[in-house]
């Protein structure tokens, strides 16, 4: 019943959601950009096996777009900017690790529920790759929204990304010109944020976000 | 029956005789990785017996529950040990304690000297107890989940059957058992007092947990209780082996060539563990009491999600 | 047959007694005389249960009651087994009691209710018709109110009897509504009942009913809040057997009306009593590693295994649901299982706890300490009660505590999505619950009976009387042989198993070495009693041996004071600070708990201090607004007081055109 290629398919996409879990669980920066690039070599080694699996050659350029630019290009980029903005070494105060790992696994469990009955019928290897893509796209956006230094909502939406590629993967017959266009869209994405980055720090010294609630006046 | 017996037998002997040895080890590894001599391999057998011949020192105000509780400590870890199989499987009494029940025997170690640890009435005590209590209350849960995931995946909570189901490779590569691998290594970290939650060669009040908690034990009594967690660590190793690397394991009914090997492959296994356990001592710091529960929650979280991923899809 | 003559009978000597108790309660003896007769009516009805409990059932009408209705009564398997639980439960407490009533300053205020209050918890057992069933009900809850009140000038005690009134009347209430939807067209005998099946929708509603009002008399959140208020504020025989025997009783109510008179269940029914259970026991131990005052803590407690017990009958009604009878079969004799061990342990641990406020007056373990030195026997057996509670192998806790874990083992079976996820989720807050069990009962025995007194009484404690150390060791007795013995309780439990659940257990006696196996393919078993022997044998072999090779020298010193001799018993560790670091862990999400640390600067000569606060979730979040929306509405509704009689007669005639339009358009 089971495959090998099924085996390693699940092992993959599995140790993805294990490193969203991982990053939701890291309170310091360098080490959130270490499980950063963690999760891209994985995504790369999982987009690698679809590729053999599928048969799809173009995947590969995926595989090598994922490892080139996720794992080795934006951890770089990202470590610079951290030690620009001299907060490599900082702490950031999560508000209760274990509330939002209990969140993480409460989304996980919903995306499985959501994604598995519904796609009874279908492959079960693109079936559970779905449901476990879906899985880091919420846990990103998880992250989004309980982090507040901004480099580490970035990273957020950096492993979101990485969910939306695995799905995009999984499901057979996805355009190469899509996929492409999507990596280079969050590259695009990645500059901005950075040079907004710099701009906020320059004004309020701070990449705490809740300095930008405060400027609107949101907050007292 | 009688072969039955005998290999039991064997393998708790086997069990004892190769606890201090393993302790031994991981802190030569650990000596050498500092570039130090270290002590040689024998010494905790020499500290047990030192120990031994040492006249116990009992505190006025200690009642009969402290003179019990090492003996009560010991039985109850060694008897779970007996459950694991370690280079064989088929234990003859494995039916009679399944994995939840090793965890349970393990609390009835820990109920005990933490009541122990309260009995004579100094701080230390209080300290280590309270601190202990923290760690168990999330660890135990953390081993619960660990073993529903395994057995949910060989379909039964009995060792010696989920050992020869891991043995027939059928398995495969699972998710759930990665994530439960993982929390398992935190648990046994945790559980055995080792870096990052404890350090079981310190001495400092404010960062001991385990040490406080025995502080007022000597002589045979400490024996009994340092032999206790020598066992219990070779109880965490034995138990990752034969659950995420059954190679080696002689099955039920084998030849003598099988259990030669199964040993052979036993020894391996445990030097690989302490040899990993020391490196990854000397290369990581101990953390602050209040990020262990972060730190076991997370294998907490990671055994619930094992499980979870077990319910809702059989296949991962 | 006897037993429910017995019942029968032993109902009618308990209220002769109650009148003894009402008359006499000023003689010298008359607790003696009056306990004694308790413990000989109940140990009957416990004996003749017994011999019941497999056998065929015995049914009986009487001409009193409701006019056309009479009242019937009825002993089936289940209420053989409850009977066994509320009668065993009932004659130890009478045992104890012969020894601990004697301290009772105002006996004319407990005598009298006690029988009643037992009469009550028989009669609930064996009623067969609904209004027997509320009138038994009733009287229970009544009795034992009284004996909440008998200390009624002590601080909170009339608080606590109020809110228990209310609750109860509450509950009550919902019971009646529920027999009241169930008997529908059909009459209020339960053989009526059981014949006709509500739909699914009518179905929910008397769940969610009976889930209210028998969850309120058996503590489950978030209704428990006057459990932890009335059954400490009770003499401690009357805390031990409201806690261990009328929450049981509460369970009956529950099991009779969903798993007997209901009818076939519906998957989603099982999801809030899931629910409910998990949430019950984690929050009940929360609240236990928090509590000071040691029968408050062990009413915690209660709470918890509650949870525990609910938690595993909501997998047996999901298991019932799906056709998987098998799995409701151990689910549900998990959870009657558990319901007979905590009667057991917990009762030891409330006539310990009476022992030791006897002994010292005090309920505050903070004051305590140093008790096994002076009352070794019965902290010997709250030592064993308390392992027990802490699901230690190999006592009863355990057996029981294990099928439910293989319960949820054999689970995933279950079809529906929803289960899929709630299942792991409420297995993993019982696992939760069972590891912080054993901390708070660390906890509660190392601070009581440990360490050095605190304070002038703990030092001069004395061990309590014989009677209550009787009932003590043989409650203990029958808790470790529960434990090395699994197989007998599951197979005595087997009968009414095998009638609510469709399947029953494989025989556990048969098995080799009385090994128990709970589902035959699932490959899983444990035997208490091959555990128990290897532990005494190897903890007592190496204690020999090492004495022999050893030798065994012992030297008595001063304990290890880090050079600064002269610290007093004060600065051991307290029961707060024990359980401070898993009140900074796990409080501070639940109770949101703060620490508010004072320490004066070094030369200033003010006491440095610490202040810590917990919230109650429940009494905050459900029951204050509860309490200002029921102000408001009573301000509201004022007005009604004051209209003149033409408008009083308007809203009469009004109600009456209203009822008579429901019926002439609903009918």
């Amino acid at each position: 019943m089971h495959s090998l290629s099924f085996d390693v398919a699940h092992m993959l996409a599995g140790f993805l959601v294990l490193l969203s879990f991982m990053m939701l669980y890291q309170d310091r920066l360098g080490a959130l950009i270490n499980a950063l690039a963690a999760q891209a070599v994985v995504l790369s080694l999982s987009v690698a096996w679809q590729a053999i699996i599928q048969e799809a050659p173009h995947l590969f350029i995926t595989a090598g777009l994922a490892i080139g630019f996720k794992a080795v290009v934006i951890p770089m980029a990202l470590r610079r900017i951290i030690v620009k903005l001299g907060i490599d070494r900082e702490i950031e105060t999560v508000g209760g690790t274990g509330l939002t790992m209990l969140a993480g696994i409460g989304l996980v469990a919903l995306s499985l529920q959501v994604v598995l009955p519904v796609t009874g019928g279908s492959d079960p290897v693109s079936r559970e790759d779905i449901a476990l893509a879906l899985s880091v796209v919420l846990l990103g956006l998880l992250m989004m929204v309980t982090r507040r230094n901004a480099v580490s909502q970035v990273i957020g939406f950096m492993s979101l990304e990485n969910g939306i590629v695995l799905a995009a993967t999984g499901a057979r017959g996805m355009p190469l010109v899509v996929e492409i266009s999507v990596a280079f869209s969050i590259l695009i994405a990645f500059i901005v944020v950075g040079i907004f980055l710099f701009r906020i720090r320059e004004r309020f010294d701070t990449v705490d976000v809740q300095a930008l609630d405060r400027f609107r006046g949101e907050r007292r | 029956m009688i072969g039955d017996l005998l290999l039991q037998g064997v393998q708790m002997m086997v069990v004892l005789a190769l606890a201090p040895l393993l302790t031994g080890f991981v802190r030569k590894v650990k000596a050498h990785l500092l570039r130090r001599q270290g002590p040689p391999l024998v010494q905790p057998y020499r500290d047990l017996w030192r120990l031994l011949n040492k006249e116990a020192i009992v505190a006025d105000s200690a009642s009969w529950l402290f003179r019990v509780a090492p003996y009560v400590v010991f039985a109850a870890t060694w008897v779970a040990a007996s459950l694991v199989p370690t280079y064989a499987t088929g234990l003859i009494f494995s039916w009679s304690g399944d994995l939840i029940a090793i965890t349970a025997l393990l609390g009835l170690g820990r109920f005990a000297q933490t009541l122990a640890g309260l009995d004579v009435g100094t701080s230390f005590g209080g300290i280590g107890t309270s601190r202990e209590l923290m760690i168990a209350s999330m660890a135990e849960p953390a081993m619960i989940m660990i073993a529903f995931s395994v057995a949910l995946v060989a379909g039964s909570t009995q060792l010696s059957n989920i050992a020869a189901t891991m043995l027939t490779y059928q398995v495969g590569l699972r998710v759930s058992l990665a994530l439960a691998l993982i929390a398992l290594v935190i648990v046994a970290l945790a559980e055995n007092a080792r870096i990052p939650v404890d350090n079981p060669a310190t001495h400092l009040e404010l960062t001991m947990v385990h040490e406080a908690m025995v502080l007022e034990y000597s002589g045979r009594h400490l024996a009994m209780i340092d032999l206790a967690a020598m066992v219990k660590l070779l109880l965490y190793a034995s138990l990752l082996g034969c659950l995420f690397v059954p190679l080696g394991l002689a099955p039920e009914g084998s030849g003598i060539g099988a259990h030669v090997l199964g040993l052979a492959a036993y020894a391996v296994k445990l030097a690989g563990a302490g040899a990993m356990l020391g490196a990854f001592e000397v290369s990581i710091a101990k953390m602050r009491v209040f990020r262990v529960p972060n730190f076991l929650g997370a294998a907490l979280m990671l055994g619930f999600l094992a499980t979870l991923l077990l319910f809702v899809s059989r296949s991962l | 047959m006897m037993a429910l003559g017995l019942v029968v009978y032993g109902v009618l000597a308990l209220l002769a007694v109650a009148l003894v108790g009402a008359f006499a309660a000023r003689q010298r003896d008359a607790g003696t005389v009056v306990y004694s007769l308790c413990l000989a009516i109940s140990g009957a009805i416990a004996i003749a249960a017994l011999g019941s409990l497999a056998g065929p059932g015995a049914e009986a009408a009487f001409p009193i009651g409701l006019p056309g209705l009479g009242s019937h009564l009825r002993v089936d398997p289940l209420a053989a087994c409850f009977l066994v639980i509320v009668d065993l439960g009932a004659a130890a407490a009478s045992l104890y009691a012969i020894g601990y009533g004697a301290h009772e300053h105002e006996p004319q205020r407990v005598l009298p209710f006690y029988p009643l209050f037992l009469a009550g918890m028989n009669l609930v057992v064996v009623a067969d018709d609904a209004y027997t069933f509320l009138f038994a009900w009733e009287l229970m809850s009544l009795a034992s109110w009284a004996l909440v009140m008998s200390h009624h000038r002590e601080a909170g005690n009339a608080r606590a009897g109020y809110i228990y009134l209310v609750m109860a009347s509450f509950g009550t209430l919902a019971l009646l509504m529920a027999f009241g939807v169930l008997a529908g067209g059909s009459g209020f005998g339960f053989a009526a009942m059981r014949a006709a099946h509500p739909g699914a929708v009518s179905g929910a509603v008397v769940l969610g009913l009976a889930l209210v009002g028998a969850g309120s008399k058996a503590g489950l959140a978030p209704l428990h809040v006057w459990l932890p208020l009335a059954h400490p504020a009770a003499p401690s025989h009357v805390s031990a057997l409201m806690s261990g025997v009328m929450t049981k009783v509460a369970i009956y109510g529950f099991i009779r009306i969903v798993f007997d008179l209901l009818g076939p269940t519906v998957w989603w029914w099982s999801m809030p009593v899931l629910l409910v259970g998990g949430l019950t026991a984690a929050l009940g131990v929360l609240h236990a590693l928090m509590e000071r005052d040691l029968k408050r803590l062990l009413a915690y407690s209660t709470i918890e295994n509650i949870g525990i017990i609910f938690l595993a009958l909501g997998l047996a009604l999901a298991f019932r649901a799906n056709g998987l009878p098998a799995g409701a079969a151990l689910a549900l004799t998990a959870g009657l299982f558990h319901a007979f061990n905590h009667m057991l342990f917990k009762s030891v641990l409330f006539f310990g706890a009476g022992a030791v406020l006897t002994a010292t007056g005090e309920r505050d373990i903070e004051k305590l300490g140093g008790l096994i030195h002076r009352m070794p026997i019965s902290s010997g057996a709250f030592l064993v009660a308390a392992m027990a509670i802490a699901a230690l192998p190999p006592l009863n806790g355990f057996a029981s505590e294990w099928l439910a874990f293989q319960a949820i083992f054999v689970s995933p079976a279950l079809p529906q999505w929803g289960l899929k996820v709630l299942v792991p989720a409420v297995g993993t807050l019982l696992a939760l619950a069972a590891a912080l069990v054993a901390a708070c009962f660390v906890r509660a025995f190392g601070i009581l009976y440990l360490g050095r007194p605190r304070t002038k009484v703990a030092e001069t404690a004395v061990e309590t009387d014989r009677f209550s150390l009787l009932a003590m060791l043989v409650l203990c007795g029958l808790c470790v042989l529960a434990g090395l013995l699994p197989g007998v309780v599951i197979d005595a439990l087997a009968p009414s198993v095998q009638a609510l659940a469709g399947a029953r257990m494989p025989a556990q006696i048969g098995t080799a070495w009385l090994t128990i196996v709970p589902v035959v393919d699932a490959r899983s078993s444990y035997n208490g009693l091959m555990i128990g022997l290897f532990l005494v044998i190897v903890a007592w072999g190496s204690a020999v041996l090492v004495h022999r090779v050893a030798g065994r020298a012992t030297r008595r010193s001063r304990p290890w004071d880090c050079g600064y001799p002269g610290l007093g018993p004060l600065a051991q560790y307290s029961a707060a600070s024990l359980s401070q670091p898993l009140r900074r862990v796990l409080g501070a999400v639940v109770f949101r708990s703060r620490e508010v640390v004072d320490m004066p600067e070094p030369g200033t000569l003010r006491a440095a201090s610490i202040a810590k606060s917990i919230i109650d979730p429940v009494w905050v979040g459900v029951f204050a607004p509860l309490g200002i929306a029921v102000a408001y509405v009573a301000g509201k509704v004022n007005h009604l007081q004051f209209l003149t009689i033409r408008r009083y007669l308007g809203i009469v005639f009004l109600l009456l055109v209203a009822l008579l339009l429901m019926v002439g358009v609903g009918g």
